[in-house]
């Protein structure tokens, strides 16, 4: 431990700590623009300056070690100098006129940091670094005249999800973060996850909206319009209201909703549960039949693109099934359009996804089984709560609504998809008592949940033996699995992959910021929302059993394989 | 410069790539071998076409987009091919003072093409340099390895008849 003085407070912390770490703990925030907590610290913004006695130069706190009797000013006329140069640098280059228009207005970072600084004019004046805007993605939307080149996006893109689509190119004045060769995220081996969405910290990289075409939908009065939505969205929407985060709002989601003008609101987790179902008799069917092992889920489209870039060899791994959405789209214009007698042509389907990939998914051509498209419009999460806001829909103060029938019924398994693991154990929860006949007593698999990148348990099961299932989430440890399949070391029998670091909770449409801090809080109030549930396993679910009896007939059957199945495409590297 | 090749021998750009390949197999899996192998590509083909780029991503196992940011970041590096000769003219402070910008204005107009690029037969590839230590014969511009001393555009054309 080592002693330091910031502004005149005494302050104990670890030899190594940042000396911006070691300010939070006497309660000084000092500004921060290119910092990401877990991320990224490069001292490149020049915005956490302090000064640090016996240094002739400010040191930028972010990156500074703390030592034994350092004396540091935070706030004094050197430094705020210094740092409102800096900023009203970045400024200078930024385009000001665009904020009202902005989709980050009021949730900027550098907005944030002017007004906190007592920016009040822009001195400098001149030309701008400019750039293009590149929204040929169905997902992802990059206008580089707004980019401050903080380089989040760059080092979460690879450090974290070792894709890479995007790098610093060029050099001076005319650096741009962009793919190779200026080509779009659309033409490059993107996996559309919005990971840098999350992290950017102005309006560079935002989701591409489809708010409008939902709009439309709604007051078209040819149109039935339905809603459904992700598990990860109920645990994250309060924050767009000023909840705080973890706090489940379902009732006063589905409350919205339908003020919104939504005709029927489903839950995407009456399809979790049914992914259960077909998943967990395809992976059974492997295992007796002697197919491709180990299986892994594919509910997560930015991780199903990217093993279509980076190893497409390794697809026959993949189970078959659809991501949760796509069945509940494609079973909304079959099933349910039987049922209510409407002509599917003239059903609308929108998902909200806490997910910029599903976009992409949704717009894939094979998804249409049916002869329609499963799903017609993807809304983010921000999104979702951008259409609220539009309604002038007081949300804190709604009563709690209520889902559908018939496919609007879910058990805690399903809830759970939203967090990493989450998939895993409502598979093993189903597999254990379907494969023996005998009822779990304990339906907590504590160790595929939590925030540890890879997760291993061996689950014993009657007439089958040992289970090896492994779980990863965030690209970077999805890779590591990956190459441990290419050299025959993954001796699992299932796994769980999900694209983003903690799973759906905090996809790349979910409300900012996002952490670890966050992601757990998310976790915890979808683990909460399972445990309250009457049912907690897919195959209890009263619905899919119908809809089993009415419609699919069996798992994996024709229909099945019609509607809820799909098939994968090899895709270039680069 | 090594590998410079012949300028008078038309190369047919086929034929390197299976020596890139063999430079790219001494540095397989070896990250930090980037800068240097695109120093020998830019060498062999004269400029670093993506094809070259994308094997180097490959080879070496370093992302595409940062092959391209090294390759955009360091003036050595170019996307587009060279030209048989390479006018560099300086714009150091003391070439910039007497006049180089004029010389460059010049050139532009004349070869019809954009600093950093090659002309369309391929003779000339016009670049800016930053000081090339001849301050002293300022404005200095160097069509290959020659330096030619206080220039001014009336004598910009008797240099480039030399050059085929």
């Amino acid at each position: 431990m080592v002693t330091l003085t910031i502004d005149g407070q005494k302050v104990q912390v670890e030899e190594g700590t940042t000396i911006l770490e070691a300010a939070r703990k006497v309660n000084v925030r000092i500004p921060t623009l290119c910092y990401l907590p877990e991320v990224q610290a490069i001292g490149a913004c020049r915005v956490c300056l302090v000064e640090v006695e016996g240094n002739r130069n400010l040191q930028p706190a972010c990156v500074f070690p703390a030592s034994e009797g350092l004396v540091v000013h935070t706030n004094n006329l050197r430094v705020r100098r210094a740092r409102k140069f800096s900023v009203e640098m970045i400024v200078s280059d930024h385009p000001m006129d665009d904020c009202l228009t902005c989709p980050r207005n009021q949730k900027c970072e550098l907005q944030k940091l002017a007004d906190d600084l007592g920016i009040r004019e822009v001195k400098f004046t001149g030309e701008k670094s400019g750039g293009q805007i590149d929204d040929l993605s169905p997902s992802i939307v990059r206008d580089q005249t707004k980019c401050i080149l903080c380089r989040r996006c760059v080092t979460v893109c690879k450090e974290v999800q070792t894709v890479s689509a995007i790098y610093t190119q060029g050099r001076g004045f005319k650096t741009r973060v962009e793919p190779a060769f200026g080509r779009s995220l659309n033409d490059v081996s993107c996996t559309l996850c919005g990971q840098c969405i999350l992290v950017c910290p102005v309006g560079a990289i935002t989701e591409k909206e489809n708010i409008e075409e939902v709009w439309h939908a709604i007051f078209d009065p040819s149109k039935f319009v339905v809603i459904q939505d992700a598990p990860a969205v109920r645990a994250a929407l309060g924050e767009e209201f000023g909840y705080p985060p973890g706090t489940l709002v379902t009732g006063k989601m589905l409350a919205a909703v339908r003020r919104l003008g939504f005709n029927r609101v489903f839950d995407t987790n009456f399809a979790a549960d049914l992914t259960i179902i077909e998943e967990g008799s395809e992976l059974l069917k492997r295992i007796r039949e002697g197919g491709v092992l180990p299986m892994i889920t594919s509910c997560s489209p930015g991780w199903i693109k990217f093993i279509e870039h980076f190893y497409p060899d390794l697809l026959p791994h993949l189970s078959t099934c659809k991501s949760p959405h796509q069945m509940l789209g494609a079973l909304t214009k079959t099933y349910y359009a039987e049922k209510a007698g409407i002509d599917p042509r003239d059903i609308v389907v929108v998902s909200v996804m806490p997910c910029t990939a599903k976009k992409f998914e949704c717009s894939r051509p094979e998804m249409a089984g049916s002869g329609y498209r499963d799903v017609d419009y993807v809304i983010t999460t921000r999104e979702l709560a951008k259409m609220i806001r539009q309604a002038g829909i007081d949300f804190a103060g709604l009563e709690n609504g209520y889902y559908d029938d018939p496919l609007g019924e879910y058990t805690g398994a399903a809830t759970i998809f939203g967090a990493t693991g989450g998939v895993m154990e409502a598979a093993l929860r189903t597999a254990c008592e379907v494969a023996t006949g005998k009822t779990l007593e304990n339906l907590d698999f504590q160790a595929v949940r939590g925030l540890d990148g890879i997760k291993e348990a061996v689950v014993p099961v009657d007439g089958i033996g040992n289970v090896k299932v492994a779980v990863a989430h965030g690209l970077g440890n999805a890779r590591k699995i990956m190459e441990r399949i290419k050299d025959g070391t993954a001796d699992y029998h299932f796994i769980e992959i999900m694209c983003c670091p903690g799973g759906c909770v905090s996809g790349g449409g979910q409300p900012v910021p996002v952490n670890d801090e966050i992601r757990r809080l998310r976790a915890q109030a979808l683990y909460q929302e399972d445990k309250n549930l009457k049912i907690r396993k897919s195959h209890e679910n009263p619905s899919i059993k119908r809809i089993y009896e009415e419609f699919l007939g069996q798992p994996l059957g024709e229909k099945s394989h019609h509607l809820l199945h799909t098939k994968y495409t090899a895709r270039g590297r680069f | 410069m090594e590998n410079q090749g012949c300028s008078c021998a038309p190369i047919n750009e086929e034929d390197l790539y299976p020596k890139i390949e063999e430079i790219i197999n001494q540095h397989r899996g070896n990250q930090n071998a980037l800068i240097m192998v695109l120093h020998k590509a830019q060498n062999l083909f004269g400029y670093l076409p993506g094809r070259v780029q994308e094997m180097v991503s490959l080879g070496l196992g370093v992302p595409l987009s940062e092959v391209y940011g090294v390759a955009t970041f360091y003036a050595f590096f170019s996307m587009v091919p060279k030209g048989r000769h390479e006018i560099k003219v300086c714009l150091g402070t003391a070439c910039y003072v007497r006049g180089g910008q004029k010389i460059v204005e010049y050139l532009e107009k004349g070869l019809g093409v954009r600093v950093g690029d090659t002309t369309k037969d391929r003779r000339f590839s016009l670049n800016e340099v930053r000081c090339v230590g001849a301050c002293s014969l300022a404005p200095a511009v160097l069509v290959n390895d020659d330096v030619y001393a206080q220039v001014d555009p009336a004598k910009v054309d008797e240099i480039l008849v030399k050059y085929e």
